[in-house]
């Protein structure tokens, strides 16, 4: 078809789509979006039927994650469009780019409290970087176009565009030149501040005690090397925000591993001693930094981030630079002088020493099964090389201390909005974005029971992901609070749990159960082994908690540690 | 403290509710808001006034640079170096025994009268917004019935510093006018 013939607004949705790359969409169909799925059929789109327009928002999102590229969703008007809302905070909160379309009723019942009409650009306003309400067909296309580039641009996020059920059906002709997106480039940031750059240096030149604070910032701006290349160079070493694991390796010798709330407590306490902090590419979440007023007492602070409502928002910075992370890197490097830090590494690794005999890790196996054992040994079986995607709560704690992440966009989850029921849609998402890589879900047994429909999701489309459920009986992390701070009420934590295997054959995939560590290595093989999606019920320690912990609000040296390993090995549980 | 902020956005349906809305969530107080058209049809102007300290102040300014509708922030210094300017519609009571004293203070403060009843003034008066609250504890004696304010238009005097994004020409070809909120 030529540009000069006049489409249905319906056809130029898919043709723009297509025109940005799009193969494969998440969505449910729906009266107001009908035209939209009717011309579907003639563009090479693949739809993904989910069973709860939430999981189609986590599912582009981990699509998005996974690849880099942009994830689309599509939803109908009214309570079809409402129920994107959780799964577009969660991608805004972790900067995914996302572009989510949903019908509207007809232009002329706007207002009326149409059947199925909700004013979903109102409700969505403060959880979108943008959106559109279309209503000719002619603004299709330049809406798209722009939500793209919005999506994609600066610090990247959601964008919805909500289009009528006239505009749909209307005609107009493709101008996809005169719709060139243009206003995503009103605010670029400015040209490289070079006296901020020559005081970062001087910072640097003179820091005994630094530390590289890496966030997830460094992937959106893909800047391993150049990480990397600061760190090995000047000797720096570097701790990980939750979203910044796997953006550098968890195993390169300078990696410290996880800050903040259950973070280990090496590396909060070298953040604590630090003279000077670069921060890249995060921004001072309140999990990451305890108690502001003694956060870092003795530290300069750098502070790189593209978008610039970061900078001093919660620590005061004494060098910020709004910027690429990437671009400030290769500018500074060839500036930053060789070093040789060894003293200031010798006393990280020296309370590094004094943590790993409290690791659970090394405890001795006695007919308990740990969560974290669990992790341990799926981290070793799949060689750290799996796309591994995690809930929320303690299990995703566990992930993120005892599963080394080496690879890029290797970890996916939920980081600042803690949505519970993300990960096995996302894990589904993850793997049609990445069909070579191996995925695992990670999830508890209470989000698990959110979105496990779409276990039926990953069945009808064919796609293999692996699922650790780990069942200890609660809404652990919840649990774990109310055993320290409420003394112990166990109010609402205590959740049942179908029968997971039977579950599994009821869905017509494998699964199996474990309840003791020696299992733990057949039951992974097996699961790797069949040949569509296979899930794993972990029956793990009920009560166990995640250690160290910084309690909220207090100090980041402050921290909760694990009991001894003779208290655990005489009662087996947890003594709090 | 007061900063003034002058924001250019799209001329768009629910470009204010974008602004007011981010304001609302960030816990930025605004003090007043006012919009209006520009020399430029496809551009509005809005001036916000927000009590709070610096830094929050800056911090707002980088917020609006993300919406997507907004052109250009300006952050206006403190001081002389801005005309900042509201308009009040005073009703005071004034029958015929007051309505002479009541006119002299309206002429001291170079202000109109625009509506005379029988035992009431409705008196215009524009200026700084201290002027304004002046006039307004000047009257109050008399007893103020109605007071309407239109909160602050604000201009930076001399050459502005930047108005780059403001100038330059829309680009045509997207239906921009209609598309958006």
């Amino acid at each position: 078809m030529s540009e000069a013939e006049s489409r249905t607004g319906a056809q130029l949705i898919w043709e723009s789509l297509v025109r940005e790359g799009v193969d494969t969409v998440f969505g449910y169909p729906g009266g107001a979006i009908l035209p939209t799925y009717d011309a579907m059929t003639e563009y090479p789109v693949r739809h993904v039927l989910v069973r709860h327009e939430q999981s189609a928002v986590h599912m582009a999102d981990g699509y998005a994650r996974a690849s880099g590229r942009v994830g689309v969703v599509v939803a109908t008007s009214g309570p079809g469009a409402t129920n994107l809302v959780t799964g577009l905070a969660t991608a805004m909160l972790d900067s995914t780019p996302l572009v989510a379309i949903t019908g509207q009723v007809g232009s002329g019942l706007l207002g009326t409290d149409a059947f199925q009409e909700v004013d979903i650009t109102g409700i969505t306003l403060p959880v979108t970087k943008h959106n559109y309400l279309v209503t000719r067909a002619e603004d299709v296309v330049p809406a798209i176009r722009e939500a793209f580039a919005v999506a994609r641009s600066g610090r990247p996020g959601p964008v919805l565009v909500d289009i009528t059920k006239d505009a749909q059906q209307s005609r107009a002709t493709l101008d996809w030149e005169g719709a060139k997106p243009w206003r995503h480039q009103r605010h670029l940031p400015p040209p490289l501040d070079q006296a901020a750059l020559a005081e970062a240096l001087e910072l640097i030149r003179q820091a005994k005690r630094p530390i590289i604070l890496a966030g997830h910032g460094i992937q959106l701006s893909g800047a391993r090397a150049e990480v990397l290349a600061l760190a090995e160079r000047a000797d720096i070493p570097f701790a990980l925000t939750l979203l910044g694991l796997g953006a550098v390796p968890a195993t390169h010798p300078l990696s410290l591993g996880m800050m903040g709330m259950h973070g280990e407590a090496w590396v909060n306490r070298a953040i604590q001693e630090a003279d000077l902090l670069l921060a890249f590419g995060m921004r001072f979440d309140d999990r990451v930094t305890g108690k502001l007023k003694e956060y870092a007492p003795h530290a300069k602070k750098i502070h790189i981030d593209i978008d610039a409502s970061e900078l001093n928002k919660l620590v005061p910075v004494d060098v910020a630079i709004a910027a690429d992370l990437g671009d400030v890197l290769r500018a500074l490097l060839p500036e930053v002088p060789v070093a040789d830090r060894s003293a200031w590494l010798g006393s990280i690794r020296g309370w590094r020493g004094d943590s790993a005999v409290r690791d659970i890790k090394n405890l001795p196996d006695d007919g308990h099964l740990y969560a974290a054992h669990v992790m341990h040994d799926l981290w070793r079986l799949t060689k750290g090389e799996a796309v591994v995607v995690t809930d929320v709560g303690q299990h995703q704690m566990w992930e993120a201390q005892y599963y080394k992440h080496d690879g890029e966009r290797s970890l996916l989850t939920s980081g600042g909005a803690g949505t519970m029921g993300f990960a096995l849609p996302a894990a589904i998402g993850a793997k049609l974005a990445r069909p070579e890589a191996e995925v695992w879900v990670v999830a508890g047994d209470g989000g698990f029971q959110m979105t496990f429909a779409e276990l039926m999701t990953a069945v009808q489309e064919d796609v293999k992901v692996n699922i650790a459920v780990i069942n200890n009986g609660f809404l652990g992390m919840v649990r774990q609070w109310q055993a320290l701070f409420y003394e112990g009420r166990y109010a609402a934590t205590p959740i049942l749990s179908p029968d997971f295997v039977k579950l599994a054959e009821a869905f017509g995939i494998h699964g199996q159960r474990v309840d003791t560590r020696g299992e733990v290595a057949a039951a992974v093989e097996g699961a790797r082994a069949a040949k569509g999606t296979a899930l794993i019920e972990f029956k793990v320690e009920q009560e166990d908690s995640v250690y160290p912990m910084v309690p909220a609000g207090a100090a980041l040296h402050d921290m909760i540690r694990r009991p001894s390993p003779s208290v655990l090995a005489e009662t087996g549980s947890d003594p709090v | 403290m007061s900063h003034v902020l002058v924001v250019y956005t799209d001329d768009e349906p629910g470009v204010l509710t974008r602004v007011a809305s981010l304001f609302r969530r960030r816990g930025f107080n605004i003090h007043s808001l006012t919009v209006g058209p520009t020399e430029r049809p496809e551009v509005s102007r809005m001036t916000v006034v927000v009590d709070t300290d610096e830094a929050t102040a800056r911090r707002a300014v980088e917020h609006l640079r993300k919406l997507v509708n907004v052109l250009e922030v300006q952050q206006l210094g403190s001081g002389g170096v801005n005309v900042v300017r509201d308009l009040a519609l005073i009703r005071v009571s004034a029958g015929p025994s007051k309505r002479s004293e009541v006119l002299q203070l309206v002429e001291v403060f170079r202000a109109n009268v625009v509506d005379i009843a029988e035992d009431t003034l409705v008196i215009e008066c524009t200026g700084s917004l201290a002027k304004i609250e002046a006039l307004v504890d000047t009257l109050r004696p008399f007893g103020i019935i109605e007071l309407g304010r239109t909160g602050a238009v604000a201009m930076a005097r001399g050459t502005p510093v930047s108005r780059k994004a403001a100038i330059a020409p829309l680009r045509t070809g997207t239906s921009s006018g209609s598309m958006s909120v």
